[in-house]
């Protein structure tokens, strides 16, 4: 197996190799055709010796996407897959397929890198069908060798027919960027019984390097001559800077300050020098005083807040009307806090300015995007700015990784040296993009034969991307509203993904202006399955609440009601693997579906009164997301979204007083650590090869808190409607019970 | 700045450093050794753990200093893909890290805790992992390799 210094080298090599002295006469006329989506030599190329890379516009953030992608063109190009090689997150190879978004890798993602691959076999077979005076259709392929069916003899090798060379032809692009883009081709696509690699485990290329400390993350970037940077977040949101004392510094040997604005940082040519600067540094800050409202109220506080903007997704019958016919009325509110990425590692990034181009490397999982925001914070012209992915300390979202880039970008060219960036803890914990916190209303009308004849469900809460999806604008980056470029705030929400068939029923959004405008700790964006899991906490408990007044098994209920078959399908998967009987046994049990994919989850937990703990000591999933890859890297993405989801459900909650988040660090922002873990995590995969696969890597995080708090009911017969189900909630909720 | 001398994964190595700068700046920009990553610089997560004379420390926390003289090991040190330690070794076949960031501190510091209690139960591997932290959720995995090697060590 190569290492993936190695498989770069070889795969990269392409380009280069084009200008080496003795290569065929015909690649050196042919220069390689620009990067754009309408170009196959844009997606994948046969290297001399056979091997295949493919230039994928998404990236894996080790849920083993690439291996994904391996598999699918791999089959459907005929040829093995040790010899498929995945080019990620370079803007310099690869179109803007939106990077690492939404679920979307294998479904918007791979699906595009399927089509180049079975044009590029349509491509070679017809050209050994020249070669070889033998009609395609008397034709197969075998590893990447083409074959006449009668007469084996005639052969040639995709590397003989293209090897090293461009193929120079054109596939139909919808003209669309980001998660969008599609092309089309003629060739026919494989039908799911023609699969050879699609479906089996196959291991991932990265875990090797990752244990032996063999290769690089971005953090290990260095480039010749850079500095350290620490950029320098101001104590409050919102704060001034009124003047800078250079001298608090002196003392530091080559150490300096840069200023723009509100923007403040340190360089160094040593990093711990600059570590050093930015702790000593005296700045005085203008600070806003109590701008945020007291922690203790701050639902109250969404609940009064004006709504910015609401929107009504499903609307079904006559909601009002159904309910003055109610013979019973259930109501809820349930409550979730703010939360934060606080990746494994605060964000890096290094950027090298030039006077009229720019590299940055950066750990953002969307690169594309991070060259886009480059490129206007520093004016210069996009093609101007190349932006590489290099692995980093994971990344759920918009973390602060595309704040380092920006931020690297902006120092380089400030100081006209390479600049790397790396964060302290609290930046990437008190100042990253924050999940919004959020309160849900929740209503339901049963008649007297126990039908649900009325269903309302109404989240309120901050907008999910007052600062967006990526950083493609400085307006989305605390470099750019520290010099005063004012946020976007573009105001969203989302409401739940199921399909009960409730006649008259209302789900609706809500948003909230934020706290504070510009510079703020408590900046919302996206984490996660953005708000799923602070959704569905409501919508999936307030299922179980009105199944109990229905006095109705909350898994009967939900087959009552659920009319999608795969919905249903889920439900019953995981009730007979979690062998789902009486209740009483510290059970609970959570449905959703997201973008096509249904998950079910049932969790078993243990609650030990004295001390508050809440212990997920089983968990079980049943997960449909269409055809199945690879099963093994499918397993443990969806152990990890059920992990981070009893971390997100039992332990994280942003805290903060009047003037700033008091969260800034592991111990003051604590998340689920090895004693906590599950005994076991149980999942059946539904396997669909007939339906188009859908996404993995966010939809079980958004059963989980519901699973989690439906269990604690089970277990405990009392209702936890506010996250985090920490051991002080729920000491507080069994006092006197 | 005085100068440091110790040893890194079996090689001498010396530093010219403040005596309170953290070990992990020495590894990582004196000494070139990518592996150890800083994560919190307060000893919370564990992203930065070697052993020192074969206990795991937090090397963003340990100034340089109080490693003159001793013999460090990182992650490189406790094995290669030739000669693998059996974690590593057992991290592969379950393909345990995700984004990988947090591997340090969970094989250097299970490393040293086998060689004291290799037959370890699950509670106490639970215990003795306490304070490290992983984001991806590969905890579950996690403990499926350590007892993968604890059986291969036995």
């Amino acid at each position: 197996m190569l290492s993936r210094r190695e498989f770069f080298k070889t795969s990269g090599a392409l380009v280069v190799s084009f200008a080496t002295p003795g290569f065929v006469a015909e690649a050196l006329s042919q220069a390689k055709p620009g990067l754009l989506p309408t170009e196959l030599d844009s997606w994948i190329a046969v290297l001399p010796d056979g091997k295949v890379s493919v230039f994928f516009g998404k990236m894996d953030m080790g849920q083993g996407l690439d291996i994904a992608v391996a598999q699918i063109v791999a089959d459907e190009l005929d040829v093995a897959f040790e010899k498929v090689g995945v080019v990620m997150g370079d803007t310099a190879t690869s179109c803007n397929q939106g990077g690492a978004s939404g679920s979307t890798g294998v479904s918007n993602g791979a699906r595009l890198l399927r089509r180049a691959a079975a044009e590029a076999r349509r491509v070679l077979v017809e050209g050994a069908a020249q070669k070889l005076g033998v009609a395609a259709s008397d034709l197969h392929v075998v590893d990447g060798t083409v074959f006449a069916k009668n007469e084996t003899s005639k052969r040639v090798s995709y590397a003989d027919l293209i090897g090293g060379r461009h193929f120079h032809h054109k596939v139909e692009w919808n003209k669309a960027n980001g998660n969008a883009m599609d092309i089309k081709v003629p060739a026919k696509l494989k039908a799911p019984d023609e699969y050879k690699v699609v479906g089996k485990p196959l291991a991932r290329r990265d875990v090797a390097w990752k244990v032996f400390g063999t290769d690089d993350y971005v953090t290990d970037v260095r480039v010749k001559g850079m500095l350290h940077a620490r950029v320098i977040r101001p104590p409050r949101p919102a704060c001034k800077v009124r003047g800078v004392d250079e001298g608090s510094i002196s003392s530091i040997r080559g150490a300096r300050v840069v200023r723009e604005k509100d923007f403040v940082a340190v360089v160094a040519p040593r990093e711990w020098d600059a570590v050093r600067a930015a702790q000593m540094l005296k700045i005085d800050w203008h600070a806003l005083d109590g701008a945020f409202p007291e922690m203790a109220k701050l639902y109250d506080h969404i609940r009064e807040a004006k709504v910015v903007k609401r929107e009504e997704p499903v609307k079904r019958g006559d909601v009002a009307t159904a309910f003055s016919k109610a013979s019973r009325l259930i109501e809820a509110q349930y409550e979730w806090p703010f939360q934060s990425h606080a990746s494994m590692g605060p964000a890096c990034a290094v950027a090298d300015v030039k006077p009229d181009a720019c590299t940055v490397w950066t750990g953002s999982q969307k690169p594309h995007f991070v060259r886009d925001g480059v490129a206007k914070l520093l004016g210069l012209p996009q093609d101007k700015v190349r932006a590489i992915w290099v692995t980093g300390p994971g990344s759920y979202g918009r973390n602060d990784a595309g704040d380092a880039a920006l931020d690297a970008a902006f120092l380089s060219k400030i100081t006209g040296k390479p600049i790397r960036v790396q964060g302290m803890r609290a930046d990437g914990t008190a100042w990253d993009p924050k999940a919004p916190a959020c309160v849900h209303r929740a209503r339901a009308a049963v008649d007297a034969s126990g039908k649900v004849i009325a269903y309302e469900f109404v989240s309120k809460g901050f907008s999910r991307q007052h600062i967006a999806t990526n950083e493609s604008d400085p307006a989305d980056s605390l470099v750019g509203q520290s010099i005063g470029v004012p946020p976007k705030g573009t105001q969203t929400f989302g409401t739940p993904a199921e399909s009960y068939g409730f006649e008259n029923k209302l789900l609706a959004w809500e948003t909230i202006p934020p706290l504070v405008e510009s510079c703020s700790p408590l900046r919302t964006g996206h984490l996660r399955d953005p708000v799923g899991p602070e959704i569905h906490f409501g919508s999936e408990q307030f299922i179980d609440e009105v199944a109990l007044a229905a006095g109705v098994d909350p898994v009967a209920f939900r087959l009552k009601y659920l009319t999608n078959p795969r919905h249903q399908a889920v439900v019953k998967a995981v009730a007979e693997k979690a062998q789902w009987g009486s209740l009483g046994k510290g059970k609970g049990l959570a449905f959703a579906e997201r973008n096509g994919t249904a998950v079910a989850v049932v969790a078993q937990v243990e609650v030990e009164r004295k001390s508050g703990r809440l212990w997920a000591r089983k968990i079980w999933v049943a997960h449909d997301c269409g055809l199945v890859i690879n099963p093994l890297q499918l397993r443990s993405t969806i152990e990890g979204n059920v992990v981070h989801g009893l971390s997100r459900t039992l332990y994280e909650e942003v805290r903060f007083d009047r003037d700033s988040v008091t969260s800034v660090d592991w111990a003051s922002y604590p998340i689920l650590e090895m004693p906590d873990a599950p005994e076991s995590i149980e999942v059946v995969l539904i396997d669909r090869p007939e339906l188009a696969p859908t996404g993995a890597g966010e939809p079980t995080i958004r059963v989980i808190p519901a699973a989690v708090a439906n269990a604690f009911f089970d277990a405990t017969g009392v209702r936890l409607r506010t996250a985090p189900l920490n051991p002080e909630r729920v000491k507080a909720a069994l006092k006197g019970n | 700045m005085p100068t440091y001398r110790f040893r890194v994964d079996g090689k001498n190595v010396s530093v010219n450093a403040e005596e309170e700068m953290p070990l992990l700046y020495a590894l990582r920009n004196d000494l070139g050794l990518n592996n150890p990553h800083f994560g919190c610089g307060l000893a919370q997560c564990g992203a930065c753990t070697v052993h020192l004379e074969g206990e795991p420390v937090r090397s963003c926390v340990m100034p340089v200093s109080a490693a003159a003289g001793k013999a460090v090991t990182t992650i490189k040190g406790l094995g290669t893909p030739d000669k693998p330690h059996p974690l590593q070794a057992a991290y592969v076949s379950e393909q345990v890290p995700q984004c990988g960031y947090c591997v340090n501190g969970w094989i250097m510091t299970a490393a040293a805790y086998l060689k004291k209690n290799p037959k370890a139960s699950d509670g106490e591997l639970r215990d003795a992992l306490s304070g490290l932290k992983c984001r991806c959720g590969t905890h579950v995995s996690i403990l499926r390799a350590i007892k993968r090697a604890q059986q291969q060590m036995a």
